[in-house]
């Protein structure tokens, strides 16, 4: 084969390929992963004792109405988390969107305001999903006393900086000539956002946010920590009681719950597909 | 409202020389051709043209202003005075041609109504005018990506003539489009600018079209103007020259192309493709 059509990729991409597997190889003996000790017989009568206490879920009717009340909660919680989340999202992931920006049509002159912006939103959403929403949970605490407001406003934090980046990085990666030609006829950055871009990115935006909604929940059982009611603080009751029956219909709740999101957001893509 | 620009060079961000020295004067009203080789910078001219590429080098006049010395408000107050037809055109395959026509106001426009058009389309006649105009009024409701390639570039072009810029651009408009069809099309760009009194820019890839619809042609090569003549004295040793590089000339209308203008009624009747 002759020089000239060797592709100038592949070696860039063996030598990349190789770096990968040289960094990974230490990571894997620095966290003492050893797979096989999941199969040793001891092990696994172990892990299934423990399993073993989870069975039967508890299923009296008392635990059952508590259960629902506890879903209800921690529904409302995720539901109040995902919505203040949007509303810090929305505005910051708009900011960061270089596809949006009039002064790089040109580009123009006054391009650093535009960057100095990016970078101060970039660093804000960092700083608001850097902290986990159990410290930032801790500290509302200290404002609103032990209860659900803590927990909601915790997680429209950490999710808020969750979402703002997901929402920024997916628009970027949207075809962008549609908004720019409509920046390029003078139309103002919000309308080439609805009229260039949400048409292609919109799925992908309702998808994430379905999926953050789904950890959302999730994330009530760290809130039950704190107090905030709902299902994680039913779990940790369960727990401490050492009731493994109940811990497992909480579970099935979970699962019922993550199906249910899962549902919801294929509904809602096909519909905008 | 016609521009000038002098001695205007642009060196693409990758290093690409795409114009040297250009010096294009173009009165009010006026009609002009690009021709020349793909390459060539007539798309970037046309995007200097536009105001949506600076140039590094030369002075830029558009409609009696300088878009480059321009505040950001009287810049957009600019931009939406100019229509430009992409090539490939920057609609979102998702969108309904109703929305992707009603956009080409979307500088015009003030922001609520704009979004008020998202909901419910606050102009369908006026964008089924335009798409009447290029038999493609049925289409109203579709969604652009059920069009074909010919059909969603007369999305763009209804786009541009429901925007009744002043300043009207066209890079290559009748790319996706047969013979007959790019005649008909021409014609209307040609008809629209006279009856409104707009000048009207257009590069086009066939130079019999552009020798017949347009009173003037000015031939690119190399990101330099070879020739700017009327179309009358545009001679052969000067298209042989233009074209140099692709070993032949490229022609819509086949043979008897380069004849003497017939009319566009002779064709016939636009029918949806």
């Amino acid at each position: 084969m002759s020089t000239a059509v060797r592709d100038p990729a592949a070696l860039p991409r063996l030598g990349w390929t190789l770096v990968v597997l040289v960094l990974l190889w230490p990571l894997l003996r620095l966290t003492d992963f050893h797979p096989a000790a999941l199969f040793e017989a001891g092990n696994l009568t172990a892990m299934g004792n423990f399993l073993a206490g989870f069975l039967p879920p508890a299923t009296a009717p008392d635990f059952l109405s508590l259960l629902g009340k506890a879903t209800v909660e921690t529904l409302a919680m995720a539901t109040a988390g995902i919505a203040l989340s949007i509303l810090l999202a929305v505005p910051l992931g708009l900011v960061l969107t270089r596809s949006l920006s009039i002064a790089r049509l040109g580009p123009g002159r006054r391009g650093w305001i535009g960057q100095s912006l990016r970078a101060v939103a970039r660093a804000l959403l960092a700083v608001l999903r850097g902290v986990p929403e159990l410290v930032w949970a801790l500290l509302f605490v200290r404002v609103f006393g032990l209860g659900a407001a803590a927990g909601v406003l915790a997680l429209g934090i950490t999710y808020g900086g969750m979402l703002g980046k997901v929402y920024g990085e997916i628009l970027e990666s949207t075809d962008a000539r549609p908004a720019r030609a409509l920046l390029e006829a003078g139309s103002g950055r919000l309308a080439a956002l609805c009229y260039g871009l949400l048409p292609n990115a919109a799925s992908e935006l309702v998808s994430y946010t379905v999926y953050r909604w789904e950890c959302a929940v999730r994330a009530s059982v760290v809130m039950g920590f704190v107090g905030a009611g709902g299902l994680g603080q039913l779990m940790d009751q369960s727990m401490k009681m050492l009731n493994g029956g109940e811990a497992a219909s909480i579970l099935v709740t979970f699962l019922v719950l993550v199906v249910a999101a899962d549902g919801l957001s294929e509904l809602l893509r096909r519909r905008l597909a | 409202m016609g521009f000038s620009l002098e001695g205007v060079g642009l060196i693409h961000a990758n290093g690409f020389r795409a114009l040297r020295g250009i010096d294009l004067r173009i009165a009010p009203g006026e009609r002009v051709a690009l021709i020349g080789a793909s390459g060539a910078g007539k798309t970037t001219l046309l995007r200097v043209l536009a105001a949506s590429l600076r140039p590094g080098e030369g002075r830029v006049t558009l409609l009696d202003g300088e878009p480059w010395a321009c505040a950001p408000a009287a810049l957009r107050r600019l931009r939406a005075r100019i229509g430009l037809v992409h090539q490939s055109p920057p609609i979102p395959p998702r969108q309904r041609v109703v929305t992707a026509v009603l956009a080409g106001r979307l500088g015009q426009w003030p922001l609520w109504k704009s979004l008020a058009s998202l909901v419910l389309p606050v102009d369908p006649d006026g964008a089924r005018a335009a798409l009447a105009r290029l038999d493609l009024a049925e289409r109203l409701y579709d969604r652009c990506d059920r069009l074909s390639g010919g059909q969603l570039q007369r999305v763009a072009l209804a786009r541009v003539l429901y925007q009744q810029p002043d300043l009207l651009l066209a890079d290559e408009p009748v790319s996706a489009m047969d013979p007959a069809l790019s005649e008909l099309t021409i014609s209307l760009l040609n008809e629209e600018a006279t009856r409104r009194g707009v000048t009207l820019v257009a590069s086009l890839h066939a130079v019999d079209l552009a020798l017949r619809h347009f009173p003037r042609v000015v031939g690119v090569k190399d990101g330099a103007i070879l020739f700017d003549l009327p179309a009358a004295q545009v001679s052969d040793a000067l298209l042989r020259e233009l074209y140099a590089a692709e070993g032949g000339l490229p022609l819509a209308g086949g043979l008897r192309a380069l004849e003497p203008a017939e009319t566009a009624g002779e064709l016939p009747p636009l029918r949806c493709a």
